[in-house]
């Protein structure tokens, strides 16, 4: 059972340097520095969406100082910095509301009161059984299909990590699609619209309906 | 940007015709004469005056440290400040510009010895044909830019900057240690609306503790990123950082670590405000009520130029002062805040060890009739002198005479050690300079740590190393270095086979082109000195350190009395007269063997601490300290420097040298001098350079005439001259401060 256990630890942990490794062939060797923010999001994907000081320093120690030689008071600002980086737990689901203006006009506020009273928490707040926590983010650039929220799911680690756009939801699909994730099913991101294709018109196109004209030429004998 | 210059504006048109060639502050005077000039009735008399049409402005003088040097005379642009042209090399930002010119700009968050940040936005002037005001210190000046610095937009601009600062910053001025001496109070003057707009909440940060020594409050920080600069680039420890962002955003350490650094304190004078300020300065004095003497420092051999502020017979802290040759504007921790040994364990009276092993307080008559008697009852060959490493000149050249007459010249300073020769001062000083460290592109630094013994010449180095790269090379124990460095050897081994060239590192040496060798006075007490000596002087003359141009060979001396007493010739007799000594006089020694001096010997110790030479001491005779008394030093490259008195002598105590001569007289072999000018008469037939004061005298003669050694190298590896940085001599080790610091700064 040990000798499993450390089997699989050693797959983990060699798994774990593939992917430094991978983030590293990234940047040349004198920008290496530059692989803080992936190696940071790595680092937050493993320990389950957030950054206790204990893994910063963890990371710290092993990958910071010695592969890319930046001191932990650099790799401490850019964690403090970056509102992705959650310096507090989250669930395995991360669900963030997108609050800006577009979102807010159609609906989001709603949106975040049905989920926050399904769910039982406040914001930023963690369900007991560990699933679900609710944030706020700022605007993800899905206005045309406004509201949204973003899930960012850590239930399988760093390999199985996601952070899908669920787009034109309702405070009705929104509990929906909570109830779907807690049941562990895939569902596809996107628009929740069934009448929307992506981010088209609900209903087909109501414009552009005909094959375009090809630009006008300027006649050059006339000149 | 200040009164004169408004005022020679307003006075232009009338006096610029005349007199555009002087000084504008003289035109408040002679504005009023213009009109009554003789020269300005004849029209062709006054055409003569004026042969050349100049510009019609006033001539303005750059501001003080505003320097402009030209490395290519082809790069030089002309930018036009205020309509007055200026030239300035190409790569200087608007705001250099600006100063060349004379104008002020107000700032925040920039630093002239620190990297552009940007981020204060107070610097804001218009630029002609930009859009929006434009941050000065990050922008490049362009050739032919038209810079306006005084226009109601540029203005305007900074009022809105200052209103956004002033918004979280606290109201509490008449309790921050930064009042009056603070750059947001005094332009606020200039820029603060006397209202505020601002109706929410002031935002509040919790404070840092960053050690016994910088004091934090950091609900006034500004977020100028200047101590975080500093701690990066000049400091070289990455220990403060900006965390956060937005209103949320405040300067912090990585999970409440103390900052670590021999130079902390000096983030306590580049902060604009005051969010670091000096812990234990705190709620001591207002600095107006301080007086200022310009001074140097003593606590090692660097010669720190500091400025003592004192209140009436009180040091209440020491700052640094500008030298672009030594200290820059920094100052070591050590050097800052070693002020409040100078109030404790001090001595007040002369005093004599009775029968029972205790001190008596005794008259001056008293304590100099028995030193004398003493002395005249012992064998010339059995007096002993050895002068303290915080002795001055003067007062090493008075214990010299005085010890000379009585027959006797076995007198030394106690770090120089017993083996040592002053024939030649190019084996006891820095050769290269410290500012000229900066020309070298290899150091090789031989059982010397000078993070500890000269915090100012490693920041030197470390400014060296940061901005070209140079290749530090060290030999000697493990030891803490703030930049990259290679660990070459713990011992003399490493040191002969670089000397062999069968060392990697000799080639990096021979192919520089200013190599720097740094030798530590730590190995001035070793057997096999010579042997030492001879080896760096061979790697010196494989690497071509020593030419007409270039001196490369260097010593760094470890106390601030060590090179004016080998220039005085303070070299003793016999090796071990110190064991046969009858009468031991100790002037400030306290770092000397104690143990080695015979139990029947009759010891001095005059000096202005009870340390360690107190116990041992039979009379002790109470003298000034380096605070107190006028004297001469010279520092590790060679530059005389004067010690200036801040504050009176505690008790009875007087000036070394003083006593010297007042015991001379009782002992019957009066020295000829009565005053300090007589003495620094008598100094100049020995070392006239002792005389050329704030002026650096290199050493003419190099090492070449110096009989070749033929001792052998031991292997016994090189040892750390110093344990402690915070307590090296009796001034620091009767601080409370460094005591605190030694406790919590230097557990590993």
């Amino acid at each position: 059972m040990l000798a499993r256990l450390a089997a699989s630890r050693f797959l983990e942990i060699r798994q774990v340097f593939r992917q430094v490794k991978k983030i590293l062939s990234h940047y040349p060797s004198n920008y290496k520095q530059s692989a803080v923010i992936p190696l940071l999001d790595l680092a937050q994907q493993q320990h389950g969406g957030w950054l206790p000081v204990s893994a910063m320093n963890a990371s710290c120690n092993i990958l910071f100082n010695k592969i890319i030689e930046v001191a932990p008071i650099r790799v401490y600002e850019v964690a403090t910095f970056y509102s992705m980086f959650n310096r507090s737990k989250v669930g395995k689901y991360h669900l963030l509301v997108c609050g800006t203006t577009p979102c807010m006009i159609r609906g989001a506020r709603e949106i975040e009161d049905a989920l926050l009273k399904h769910l039982g928490v406040k914001r930023n707040e963690v369900t007991k059984d560990g699933l679900f926590s609710v944030g706020e983010t700022e605007c993800m650039g899905c206005c045309v299909n406004a509201p949204m929220i973003t899930v960012a799911d850590y239930s399988n680690g760093s390999e199985g990590y996601t952070y899908n756009y669920y787009e034109d939801i309702t405070p009705k699909r929104v509990v929906e699609i909570v109830e779907l994730l807690r049941k562990g099913e895939k569902l596809p991101p996107g628009t929740q619209n069934p009448g929307r294709i992506k981010s088209g018109p609900e209903g087909g196109n109501t414009t552009l309906l005909s094959e375009p004209k090809p630009p006008p030429c300027r006649d050059l004998d006339a000149c | 940007m200040g009164l004169g210059l408004l005022a020679s504006k307003a006075l232009k048109p009338t006096a610029s015709r005349l007199l555009s060639s002087q000084n504008p502050r003289s035109l408040l005077f002679l504005s009023r004469t213009v009109t009554s000039t003789p020269e300005l009735q004849k029209p062709e008399q006054a055409a003569q005056a004026q042969p050349e049409p100049t510009p019609d402005l006033p001539p303005r003088t750059p501001l003080a440290g505003a320097r402009v040097h030209f490395p290519n005379p082809d790069d030089a642009i002309e930018v036009f400040v205020d309509g007055y042209p200026v030239k300035i090399p190409k790569g200087m930002t608007v705001l250099q510009a600006c100063e060349v010119a004379g104008v002020d700009i107000p700032r925040f968050c920039y630093h002239s010895r620190l990297s552009i940040a940007g981020n204060c936005r107070m610097c804001l002037v218009e630029v002609e044909k930009s859009p929006k005001p434009v941050a000065s210190c990050a922008m490049p000046a362009l050739p032919g830019m038209k810079i306006k610095t005084d226009t109601p937009i540029a203005k305007k601009a900074r009022e809105g900057v200052m209103e956004f600062l002033l918004m979280n910053h606290p109201l509490d001025c008449p309790i921050c240690d930064q009042g009056g001496e603070c750059d947001l109070q005094d332009q606020s003057m200039a820029f603060g609306s006397d209202r505020g707009r601002f109706t929410e909440m002031k935002r509040s940060v919790v404070d840092k503790n960053l050690g016994p020594l910088v004091k934090t409050v950091m609900t006034r920080c500004i977020q100028c990123t200047r101590c975080v600069r500093f701690a990066t680039e000049v400091a070289g420890v990455q220990d403060l950082g900006m965390l956060g962002r937005g209103s949320g955003e405040e300067i912090g350490t990585y999970v409440e670590k103390l900052m670590t650094s021999e130079l902390s304190g000096n983030v306590i004078d580049i902060c604009p405000v005051g969010a670091l300020t000096s812990k234990p300065f705190a709620f001591k004095a207002r600095n107006w009520e301080l007086k200022g003497t310009e001074t140097i420092d003593v606590t090692d051999a660097v010669g720190s130029n500091i400025r003592i502020d004192s209140r009436g017979p009180e040091v209440m802290r020491i700052i640094p002062r500008l030298n672009e040759d030594i200290n820059e504007e920094w100052i070591s921790d050590k050097t800052r805040f070693c002020y409040d040994g100078l109030k404790r364990q001090r001595l007040n009276d002369p005093m004599i060890r009775g029968a029972d092993g205790r001190f008596k307080p005794v008259s001056w008559r008293d304590a100099l009739a028995v030193v004398a008697e003493i002395a005249h009852q012992v064998k010339p060959e059995e007096i002993v002198g050895v002068a303290g490493q915080l002795s001055d000149a003067e007062s090493m050249m008075a214990l010299k005479d005085f010890l000379n007459k009585l027959g006797s010249n076995n007198v030394w300073c106690e770090k120089n050690g017993m083996f040592h020769d002053a024939d030649l001062r190019s084996g006891y000083l820095m050769n290269t300079s410290i500012s000229d460290l900066e020309k070298a592109d290899v150091f090789l630094l031989v059982g010397t740590q000078p993070r500890v013994e000269a915090a100012m010449v490693n920041a030197r180095i470390r400014k060296t190393v940061r901005a070209t790269h140079a290749k530090v090379g060290y030999i000697g124990p493990p030891a803490d270095f703030n930049y990259d460095h290679e660990h070459l050897g713990t011992g003399p081994q490493t040191l002969k086979e670089i000397a062999e060239g069968r060392h990697s590192f000799s080639s990096a040496l021979s192919n520089a082109k200013n190599p720097v060798i740094i030798v530590g006075a730590g190995l001035f007490n070793r057997k096999d000195k010579d042997a030492i000596f001879s080896a760096v002087e061979a790697i010196a003359k494989s690497a071509k350190a020593v030419r007409p141009d270039w001196n490369g060979l260097n010593v760094l001396l470890l106390s601030a009395g060590q090179a004016a007493a080998l220039d005085l010739g303070l070299v003793p007799e016999s090796e071990n007269c110190l064991e046969s000594a009858k009468f031991v006089y100790l002037m400030g020694a306290d770092d000397v063997n104690l143990e080695n001096i015979p139990k029947d010997a009759f010891v001095v110790y005059q000096g202005h601490h009870g340390d360690q030479g107190v116990y041992r001491a039979n009379v002790v005779l109470p003298a000034a300290a380096f605070s107190e008394k006028e004297g001469t030093y010279e520092n590790t490259e060679g530059c005389t420097q004067q010690t200036v008195p801040a504050v009176p002598t505690v008790g009875d105590a007087r000036d070394d040298w003083k006593i010297i001569r007042a015991l001379s007289e009782v002992a019957g072999v009066r020295l000829p001098y009565d005053t300090l000018t007589a003495i620094r008469s008598r100094i100049k037939t020995v070392a006239p350079n002792l005389l050329h004061v704030d002026e650096r005298e290199p050493a003419t003669f190099s090492t070449s005439l110096k009989p070749q050694s033929n001792q052998e190298l031991s292997s016994e590896p090189f040892g750390t001259a110093i344990e402690n940085f915070y307590m090296t001599d009796s001034i620091t080790r009767a601080s409370k401060i460094m005591a605190q610091c030694s406790a919590l700064l230097l557990k590993k």
